[in-house]
């Protein structure tokens, strides 16, 4: 960005502030390992970070720009090459993956502390690039940072009870939950604890509410059309589905799709264990795909879609400026285009405008043909077969409907993925293309 | 006599509180069942299902947002004219003169935590699989409510009317004109057609119905505001009470059998 040099005496109170914040955050953590945990190796040695994070606050404050804690210039253009859509969902899968099969690591206490710790000092050390701090402190997008630190906690809280939970059952024991069932009176132990979350939050919300101002932009023109024009963050994923399908699918029927399938899911799932406490080795299949459609394809899809679309839709990386002239190399290609012209060498199937309907409809079928076997294989030919193999067992206790409901939203849901790689590795644009009747898929 | 002795002695407080003090068991009890507010709630409950790790206080914290944006709303509405001509000038006045105007801080903000809150309530139902029978239509009461929670936020984004609204409903809206065969540029509209007239035009289709225009002007200026302040929040509050009615009929907080 053309910097015009102020940038870092502008946020030098908020970093200073910033790193003073974790500095206590560790203290507190240090003085409750050591009074109430009696660990006073592990005491030292969150302290020794509290004093570093206090040393990185007063150079913060300076404001200068070979004091203030950034990352390397050399680091920034790096990550700046290397993300795009593709590295972008490869790296969130990856991380999910990983988290997933070493849950019993990341579930301990001082391991989840340290990447907590390490994600807080890597978002400040970013927050020193002018470009990055431009649209993570936009005040919209502000509640998005939040969020993705909040599930980022609760999913580490409901894992350690899950992997707790597991252990136990696998040794014959019940849920933690259930140690836990003596009764107690609602007056005080629930009044009281709603009273307090009340408080809580409402200082919490006027805290946020006088600290950050609402945004509130030039009066509405519909002449002047902003570059990039985004919905309100929380269907940015969807809008991002839009790179990838035509709207009538990823504005209207894939998220109806969506609603529906959440008020099926428990209708479809007849795993009677799970009910009532964490646990993911009793109800991997569901724990799964949840999490795939929930923080892979929705989490991460608006995370893209807000800090990572810039102008004209096109992507940005973390650290580069959003200029409206970035030109990205379109060259999708239709699914009958590929194999009339370019495999088989000849025209696409053509018919003169005033032939019969007849004749209009059987050549676009034929035109359309490659396209509308592979949907018809995918949608038709794969839950038979699929339920005579790797759901066998799901479509014997589920019964036709049930396994037909599941089976295509399961399909459904898998088609953005299958289609995102398909426009990545072979820059496939629609698999079938039907202008005659605005159906493109 | 101690002042808050009398108090509490007095007609008055007597005849609004059907119920002692709750200092002790008995009386502890009583106040659950004999005053309005606190009966949506058991007497007493197993000691998990009110666990903060348990329950992340989630679905409570939902709700209390919810009233937070009622309250401020309402207030907001006293200062806030949904025309072309006030609408942007109100909320102007609301950051530059208003004294009060921090309430729309704090509705705004509020309304993205409600979005967020609703989200993870539903992410810790999941996970504690608390959505299993005999819960399932609750469940699918609470994603009705994430919806409307949706729309709530998306018809409230328009109200400031400056370009961050018109553009963000515009964007949004759009995708409504691609809807299968009621959108007019949606798949299989140009079946709809009748003795060779369009039944759906850019006048005629589900854009123009949520819009009630051919694009983001007065009409849906007007449209939003009733949805957000009266249609949605009415029934919001009606769905409510069956998911908190419904909570309790079901077997109060879910834990293992």
């Amino acid at each position: 960005m053309h910097s015009n040099g102020l940038f870092l005496k502008d946020v030098a109170g908020f970093l200073g502030s910033y790193y003073t914040g974790l500095a206590i955050m560790n203290a507190v953590a240090a003085l409750v390992l050591w009074k109430r945990k009696h660990r006073v190796g592990d005491a030292i040695l969150w302290s020794c970070v509290a004093g570093a994070l206090m040393i990185l606050a007063s150079l913060a404050m300076s404001g200068s720009p070979t004091w203030v804690p950034h990352l390397p210039e050399w680091l920034r253009k790096l990550v700046n090459t290397l993300s795009g859509p593709v590295n972008y969902t490869a790296g969130t899968t990856l991380l999910f993956v990983g988290a997933f099969v070493f849950r019993k690591f990341f579930v301990k206490p001082m391991v989840a502390w340290t990447v907590f710790n390490a994600a807080l000092l890597l978002m400040g050390l970013a927050m020193a690039d002018e470009n990055f701090a431009s649209i993570v402190m936009k005040p919209d997008n502000v509640p998005i940072v939040g969020l993705v630190f909040l599930l980022a906690f609760f999913t580490w809280v409901a894992t350690k009870q899950a992997v707790e939970n597991d252990e136990r059952i696998a040794q014959g024991l019940p849920p933690l939950e259930k140690e836990n069932d003596e009764k107690v009176l609602v007056w005080p132990d629930l009044v009281y604890t709603e009273l307090i979350c009340m408080v809580g939050v409402a200082a919490f919300l006027l805290a946020w509410a006088l600290l950050l101002p609402a945004p509130l932009e030039e009066p509405a023109s519909s002449v002047k059309t902003p570059n990039p024009s985004k919905a309100p963050w929380y269907f940015l994923g969807l809008q991002e589905m839009l790179v990838y399908f035509d709207p009538w699918y990823a504005g209207v029927a894939l998220p109806s799709m969506v609603v529906f399938g959440l008020m099926a899911m428990p209708y479809l799932d007849f795993n009677k264990k799970g009910n009532g406490y964490y646990s993911i080795n009793e109800r991997k299949f569901a724990y799964l795909t949840w999490q795939f459609g929930f923080l892979e394809l929705w989490i991460t899809l608006i995370i893209l879609g807000t800090f990572l679309r810039g102008p004209n839709w096109n992507f940005f990386g973390p650290f580069e400026y959003w200029s409206p002239y970035k030109v990205e190399v379109l060259n999708n290609v239709d699914l009958p285009q590929m194999f009339w012209v370019n495999l088989l060498n000849r025209p696409l199937p053509r018919v003169a405008s005033d032939a019969p309907w007849y004749a209009q409809v059987g050549t676009i079928l034929l035109r359309e043909a490659p396209g509308l076997l592979i949907m018809a294989a995918y949608l038709f030919l794969l839950p038979p077969l699929l339920a005579v193999t790797v759901f066998r067992k799901y479509f014997a206790k589920m019964g036709f409907v049930r396994y037909l409901v599941m089976i295509n939203l399961m399909l459904l849901m898998l088609s953005l993925p299958l289609k995102m790689v398909l426009r990545w590795t072979l820059n496939l644009k629609y698999l079938i293309s039907i202008p005659e009747f605005s159906l493109n898929f | 006599m101690a002042i808050g002795e009398t108090i509490r002695n007095s007609q008055i407080w007597k005849s609004i509180f059907r119920h002692p003090m709750p200092l002790d068991r008995r009386n502890r009890i009583v106040v659950m069942l004999t005053n309005f507010f606190l009966h949506l709630h058991p007497v007493s409950i197993k000691k998990q299902g009110i666990a903060l790790s348990f329950t992340w206080c989630m679905g409570g914290v939902t709700f209390f947002l919810f009233l937070v944006e009622t309250v401020t709303g309402v207030l907001l509405m006293f200062y806030y004219r949904p025309t072309l001509e006030w609408a942007y000038n109100d909320i102007l006045a609301l950051r530059d003169v208003t004294s009060l105007g921090v309430l729309r801080e704090l509705h705004r903000w509020g309304a993205h935590a409600m979005v967020i809150t609703t989200w993870l309530h539903m992410y810790r139902v999941f996970l504690t699989g608390s959505y299993k029978p005999p819960r399932e239509f609750n469940w699918v009461i609470g994603v009705i409510l994430l919806l409307l929670t949706l729309l709530l936020s998306f018809t409230g984004y328009l109200l400031p009317w400056d370009q961050l609204a018109i553009w963000a409903i515009t964007v949004g809206s759009n995708m409504a004109r691609a809807s299968p065969l009621l959108g007019y540029e949606g798949p299989g509209q140009q079946l709809l057609t009748i003795g060779g007239i369009d039944m759906i035009t850019d006048g005629s289709d589900a854009r123009f119905g949520l819009l009630g225009a051919r694009f983001v002007g007065e009409e849906t200026l007007n449209r939003f505001y009733v949805l957000h302040c009266i249609a949605i929040p009415l029934a919001v509050a009606l769905l409510l009470a069956i998911h908190f009615w419904r909570v309790r009929k079901d077997g109060g907080i879910s834990g293992p059998l």
